[in-house]
C-alpha cells in the first residue's frame, strides 16, 4: 500500500506493507536510525516519536495509520546543522549517560515545552513517567528539560 | 516483532466500516488506538484476517452535552478526556479515571471505545461507565442498540458486542440534583495497571439524602464489577461516615479478586473496602460544592 507521511519536514511515498510498524519505516525504510526499539512491547517509549506534534509510541502504530500525517523524529531536532536547545541541555546536563532513551525523552521534552514554556519539576516528571530510563535515575533528565525549556523562554524574549 | 499479515481497510465513514465487518464478521477486527490490539498482534493473540482502522471515519470522538446526558465518541482519546472541561464539568469520576490510564504516551493513542471492547478486568473506564449508569451505543449494518454498562461487560476480555457490531457512543446520564464522583487508583508504579481501582459517582436529592449511588470496581474478578449491594444500601440513606463504611464493607464482600504479582486477594480485598469509603467521601464533598 502506497504511504506519504511526512517526516521531519519532508514529505517521504513509499509502498509499504499493512502490518509495517511505523518504527520500522523510520528504522529500516528511511534509513532514520536515531528512533530506537526497547522493549518492543509497548512499555518503554525509546521508540517515542512525535505524530502531528504529540509524542507516542512508534512500535505500536502501524505505518499505514501515520498516511497523511506528520512524524518528528530525533533527526528532525537540529536546525541549520544546530543542535537544538533541548540537545544543548541534555549534553549540559548531562542528561544521558548510555542514550538509549534519549531521544524518546527529547522529543516529549519537545512537545512539552510547546504546551508549557515553564514546567515545574513535577510536570515535567509527569510528561516523561512513559519514558524508562535505566541509567540516569531521571534527575538530570529533568534538569535538562527544565534548563532546554528556560534557554528557549529567553530565545524568545531576545527574537 | 511484527504484526502477521492482514488485509488493511480503512474506510471514511461509519457505514463503510459496518458493512466490512457484516462481510468478514469474525474474521475482521476494527483497529481504534492500537494500543491493546497492536501489541496482541505482535504477540500472534490476535490474527485477523481484515483489519479496520476506524482512524479515518471523521465524528466519533465528539463530547457534548444533550438531551440530559453527556455523550462521548468511541474515539475520544484518553488525554483528550482529561483535558476536557465539560467532562470535568459533568462526570467528574471519567476526569478523575483518564489522567489515571496508562502513561502520557498510551493516552494520547488510546481511546475510551476501544478500552471498553477490549475489556480487560483491570481496564479503568468500564468502572467508572458502571458507576456512572453509562449507556452504550453499538451499531450495526442492521442498526443501533442501547446497551447499559452493566450489561455490557461478560467475563475477561468478552463483552455484548456482536462482531459486527462497533461501539460508538457513550451516553452518561447527568445527575439533577448535587453531584460529585472521582475514581481512586492503586498502582504499583506510575503506568501500570490497577491493583485495585474504585470508581465512585453520588447523587443527593432535596433533602440532602443519597438519591443515587453508583460504584465500579476494577481488577478484583473476571471483569469490572459494579457492587450492587453497596450501591442499594446507599440508596435513600443519609451520607454519613458510618453509610460509607458500610458500602465499604458490602463493596469488599462482594467482590472477586485473585492473588497476584499484585497483591493477595485478601489486600486487595482490603483497598476496595478503604478506596469504597474515601471515594464516596470525596464524591460527597464534591457534590456539595456543586
Ligand atoms: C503500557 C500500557 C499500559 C496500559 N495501562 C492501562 C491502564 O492503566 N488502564 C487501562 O484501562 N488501560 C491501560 N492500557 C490499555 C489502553 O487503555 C488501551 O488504549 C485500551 O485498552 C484500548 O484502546 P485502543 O483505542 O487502543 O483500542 P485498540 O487497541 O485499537 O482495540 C482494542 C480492542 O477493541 C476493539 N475495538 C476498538 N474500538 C472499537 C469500537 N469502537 N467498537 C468495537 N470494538 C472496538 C478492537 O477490535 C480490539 O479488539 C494500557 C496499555 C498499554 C500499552
Ligand atoms: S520499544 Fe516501543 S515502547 Fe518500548
Ligand atoms: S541514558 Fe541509558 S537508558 Fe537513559
Amino acid at each position: 500500500m502506497e504511504i506519504t507521511v511526512t517526516v521531519n519536514g519532508t514529505a517521504e511515498t513509499r509502498d509499504v506493507e499493512p502490518r509495517l510498524l511505523l518504527v520500522h519505516f523510520l528504522r529500516d525504510v528511511l534509513g532514520l536510525t536515531g528512533t530506537h526499539v526497547g522493549c518492543d512491547t509497548t512499555g518503554c517509549g525509546a521508540c517515542t516519536v512525535l505524530l502531528d506534534g504529540a509524542p507516542i509510541k512508534s512500535c505500536t502504530l502501524l505505518a499505514v495509520q501515520a498516511d497523511g500525517r506528520a512524524v518528528t523524529t530525533v533527526e528532525g531536532l537540529i536546525e541549520n546543522g544546530q543542535l537544538h536547545p533541548i540537545q544543548e541541555a541534555f549534553k549540559e546536563e548531562h542528561g544521558l549517560q548510555c542514550g538509549f532513551c534519549t531521544p524518546g525523552m527529547m522529543l516529549v521534552a519537545k512537545a512539552l515545552i510547546e504546551s508549557n514554556p515553564d514546567p515545574s519539576e513535577e510536570e515535567v516528571r509527569w510528561a516523561i513517567s512513559g519514558n524508562v530510563c535505566r541509567c540516569t535515575g531521571y534527575t538530570n533528565i529533568v534538569k535538562a528539560c527544565r534548563r532546554a525549556a528556560a534557554q528557549i523562554r529567553q530565545a524568545e524574549v531576545a527574537s | 516483532m511484527y504484526p502477521p499479515p492482514f488485509d488493511y481497510q480503512a474506510p471514511d465513514s461509519l457505514e463503510e466500516a459496518l458493512a466490512i465487518l457484516a462481510e468478514h464478521g469474525y474474521e475482521a477486527k476494527a483497529l481504534a488506538g492500537g494500543q491493546s490490539l497492536i501489541p496482541l498482534l505482535k504477540l500472534r493473540f490476535a490474527a485477523p484476517a481484515v483489519l479496520v482502522d476506524l482512524g479515518r471515519i471523521p465524528g466519533l470522538d465528539g463530547v457534548e452535552a444533550a438531551d440530559g446526558e453527556l455523550r462521548i465518541g468511541a474515539l475520544a482519546r484518553h488525554n483528550q478526556l482529561a483535558a476536557s472541561p465539560l467532562v470535568a464539568e459533568r462526570c467528574p469520576a471519567a476526569s478523575a479515571a483518564a489522567p489515571q490510564i496508562a502513561d502520557p504516551l498510551v493516552r494520547n493513542l488510546g481511546t475510551l471505545g476501544g478500552s471498553l471492547a477490549h475489556a480487560d478486568p483491570a481496564g479503568d473506564w468500564g468502572s467508572v461507565m458502571i458507576a456512572c449508569g453509562a449507556q452504550l451505543v453499538l451499531a450495526s449494518a442492521g442498526g443501533r442498540r442501547t446497551v447499559p454498562a452493566t450489561e455490557f461487560f461478560r467475563g475477561v476480555f468478552d463483552t455484548a458486542l456482536e462482531p459486527t457490531e462497533l461501539l460508538t457512543e457513550v451516553r452518561i446520564p447527568s445527575p439533577r440534583g448535587p453531584a460529585g464522583g472521582t475514581y481512586l487508583k492503586l498502582e504499583r508504579k506510575v503506568g501500570d495497571f490497577a491493583t485495585v481501582g474504585v470508581a465512585v459517582s453520588l447523587e443527593l436529592d432535596g433533602a440532602g439524602r443519597i438519591a443515587r449511588a453508583g460504584i465500579g470496581l476494577t481488577a478484583v474478578g473476571p471483569q469490572n464489577l459494579r457492587a450492587a449491594a453497596a450501591e442499594e444500601a446507599l440508596a435513600g440513606a443519609e451520607p454519613t461516615a458510618e453509610a460509607f463504611a458500610e458500602a465499604g464493607r458490602l463493596a469488599a464482600g462482594g467482590c472477586e479478586p485473585a492473588s497476584d504479582v499484585r497483591g493477595s486477594a485478601e489486600y486487595k480485598r482490603h483497598v476496595v473496602e478503604v478506596y469504597v469509603r474515601r471515594g464516596l467521601a470525596r464524591a460527597l464533598e464534591i457534590a456539595r460544592r456543586s
